[in-house]
């Protein structure tokens, strides 16, 4: 083990240890047994001076110390100090957990058995785990940070009005805004790219664009369109023009010469050479594109829900639910959000991946 | 100058296109007004100009946004809260703060990751993933529960209280960019420059200075100009909620209440500006810093 896992072993021991002191000192011993077995037993890893310990053990000891903390606060309503100690010696065995386990799997070796994706499940579950227990245990506020199973409850309470926000704000402002802006980014970069001048003026004022806050148009489309959808999804069009744009003509200058000068001695005429050597090339950079774009499109129209809406939406209901002071409302809907753009993001890396086989990054991974 | 000639004739389009459909869409509130007016057989010219003229148009033409930003910035005193001046030092002061506090944690992020595979492993996924999750929406609870527990909790004022919840969501927007960039800059040094390091017998520290650091600045400033773009965004939408008297976004807010067209499309042109600006300056300091390295001019 290096220097730090024995520092983190050290440490984790030493507080399950003063954990245990406190644990046994107050109140009956029948109380909250699964947290005392928890402290004993990480104390007992002390041992480790003596006997080494399987990094699996630290896992294990993580996950039943995260149980156990969590029953825990059900018992104790105000967090007494061994709740507290018990949570900083198990989220200090989950990190020496990850620390042995990304050791033990030596960059790029081990990847293939999918241990590699328990490190950031780990970290994601400690995080969780942390916030319940802080937001409940030292009493927090909820208007401050509700805990992350109150947002759960109210996430299957309220699913039919999320539902209703989800239908109106991603399947209608974002996925058809989504598709006319990126189509027409992308007819637009075809057509640019036959005139070298055109080239040379839009590009530059393209790449400034990109720079600039468009979601500031909102309340103009608003105006224009109505409170609708067709106004977000109006928003969404011109935040997804430019960097289709930019990046659809960028990869049609990505074939080298030499591989159009082969499609000329085909005789291949200018649709042949777009559609078989131009275009395949430009993949790459089209779906770059695609993907800026799918987070930038739930963005836009969330945006621009905050500046008027029917009274359905999800950026309607997150800036009316803080107005009200309903947090676990509001956290439930970026839950909702998180998981649509990671969605949304995923189904066009699959493509991404289905159509540009050939390309190194694919291959290699 | 051959790059000159195409981006005029580009903007040039553009200003004809913009008062082309400023005709089309005042249209019909201009023949509305002359209905009611009980005004015939106006001449096409006038009819063009009073479209370009109106009070409240649907479109502002050009010229109209010109003179309404020349009339907030130049006319009136910066420290007035009718000029845009004032708006626009209130965003970027946030967004200043927002995108120095975002960029220290960007680099903290990116070089525990680089120098601890167990960070790596667990946070790269989640860094990643969480560029695909639309934060903007986080931006009025931020704002307003932020609000709250400065001035309540720990008793900031409410002005600097208003400013530290609006630049938190700028260091948010502004700190993905600057972690993933100098991510791939910090490893950007090959094996063999390396293990040059190592026959040296370099400590980490060192390597790290001489090396690794000066290897990622291109990184950096490509990941830096993104991120303060993305700070400016933020602290626009951080001024959206209501309680924000202040600033580009509250204007655009302010505008789009009270239909004041002319006013939304200023406060655009001056967050525009101000956009270029900020991308601007950190170009600057990137050729400054660059020359200060030794860097070859381009």
């Amino acid at each position: 083990m290096s220097q730090l896992q024995y520092f983190l072993a050290l440490v984790a021991g030493g507080i399950s240890l003063i954990g245990l002191g406190f644990a046994l000192v107050s109140g009956p011993i029948e109380q909250a047994l699964l947290l005392k077995a928890f402290l004993a037993l990480g104390t007992v890893t002390l041992a480790r001076l003596i006997v080494p310990i399987g990094l699996w053990a630290d896992g294990a000891l993580a996950a039943l110390g995260a149980v156990a903390v969590l029953t825990g606060l059900a018992v104790f309503s105000p967090a007494p100090a061994m709740v507290w100690l018990a949570l900083a010696a198990a989220w200090l065995f989950a990190w020496l957990f990850v620390e042995r386990l990304s050791r033990f799997l030596a960059p790029g070796i081990g990847d293939s058995s999918g241990l590699g994706l328990l490190i950031p499940i780990v970290f994601g579950v400690s995080i969780l785990v942390i916030w319940e227990a802080v937001t409940r245990g030292a009493n927090v506020p909820q208007v401050i940070l509700p805990p992350p199973s109150m947002i759960w409850a109210r996430l299957t309470a309220s699913a039919a009005t999320l539902w209703a926000d989800f239908q109106q704000t991603f399947l209608k402002a974002v996925l058809i805004g989504y598709a006319l802006g990126c189509g027409a980014g992308f007819v637009a970069a075809i057509l640019i790219d036959r005139s070298p001048f055109l080239k040379q003026g839009l590009l530059p004022l393209g790449n400034l664009v990109s720079a600039l806050p468009i979601v500031g148009v909102a309340p103009i489309m608003v105006m224009w369109f109505g409170f609708d959808w067709p106004s977000k999804a109006a928003v969404v069009v011109i935040m997804t023009f430019f960097p289709m744009l930019v990046n659809t003509v960028a990869g049609l200058n990505a074939s080298t010469p030499i591989e159009r000068d082969l499609m000329r001695t085909y005789a291949a005429g200018y649709w042949q050479t777009l559609m078989k050597l131009r275009l395949p090339a430009a993949g790459p950079f089209i779906f770059n594109a695609l993907k800026i774009n799918s987070t930038l499109a739930l963005i836009g129209a969330i945006v621009a829900e905050f500046f008027g809406t029917p009274i359905v939406g999800m950026g309607f209901r997150i800036s009316t639910e803080v107005g009200r002071m309903n947090v676990d409302m509001v956290w439930a809907e970026i839950a909702v959000a998180a998981v649509a753009g990671s969605v949304f993001y995923g189904v066009v890396t699959l493509v991404e991946r289905r159509v540009t086989f050939w390309h190194p990054s694919v291959r290699g991974a | 100058m051959n790059r000159i000639l195409p981006i005029a004739t580009v903007l040039l389009a553009l200003l004809v296109v913009w008062y082309a459909a400023a005709i089309g869409l005042n249209a019909p509130w201009q023949n509305d007004v002359y209905r009611r007016a009980g005004t015939e057989n106006v001449a096409f010219t006038q009819f063009v100009l009073d479209t370009w003229s109106q009070e409240k148009p649907v479109l502002p033409a050009p010229h109209q946004v010109a003179r309404e930003v020349w009339n907030a910035t130049a006319m009136v005193s910066p420290f007035v809260p009718r000029s845009l001046i004032f708006h626009a030092w209130v965003t970027f002061s946030a967004t200043a703060l927002g995108f120095v506090l975002g960029s220290l944690l960007g680099i903290g992020l990116a070089v525990l990751i680089v120098h601890n595979e167990a960070m790596n492993r667990s946070l790269m996924p989640w860094i990643v993933a969480s560029q695909t999750i639309p934060i903007l929406a986080l931006a009025p609870l931020i704002v307003v529960i932020g609000f709250n527990i400065f001035t309540g909790t720990l008793g900031i004022p409410t002005d600097p209280a208003r400013l530290l919840s609006k630049a938190i969501i700028s260091a948010y927007l502004s700190f993905f960019p600057v972690a993933v960039g100098m991510v791939k800059g910090l490893r950007s040094p090959e094996a063999i420059q390396l293990d040059l390091m190592h026959t040296y017998s370099a400590t980490p520290a060192q390597t790290f200075f001489k090396l690794r650091w000066p290897a990622s600045l291109p990184y950096l400033f490509a990941s830096l100009k993104v991120g303060v773009a993305a700070s400016l965004v933020g602290a626009i939408v951080g001024e959206l909620p209501t309680g924000a008297v202040a600033g580009l976004g509250a204007r655009l807010l302010a505008g789009s209440y009270y239909s004041q067209t002319t006013q939304i499309w200023s406060a655009l042109v001056v967050a525009s500006i101000l956009a270029a600006l900020l991308v601007a300056a950190v170009g600057l300091v990137e050729r400054l810093v660059n020359r200060a390295m030794g860097a070859r001019p381009a």
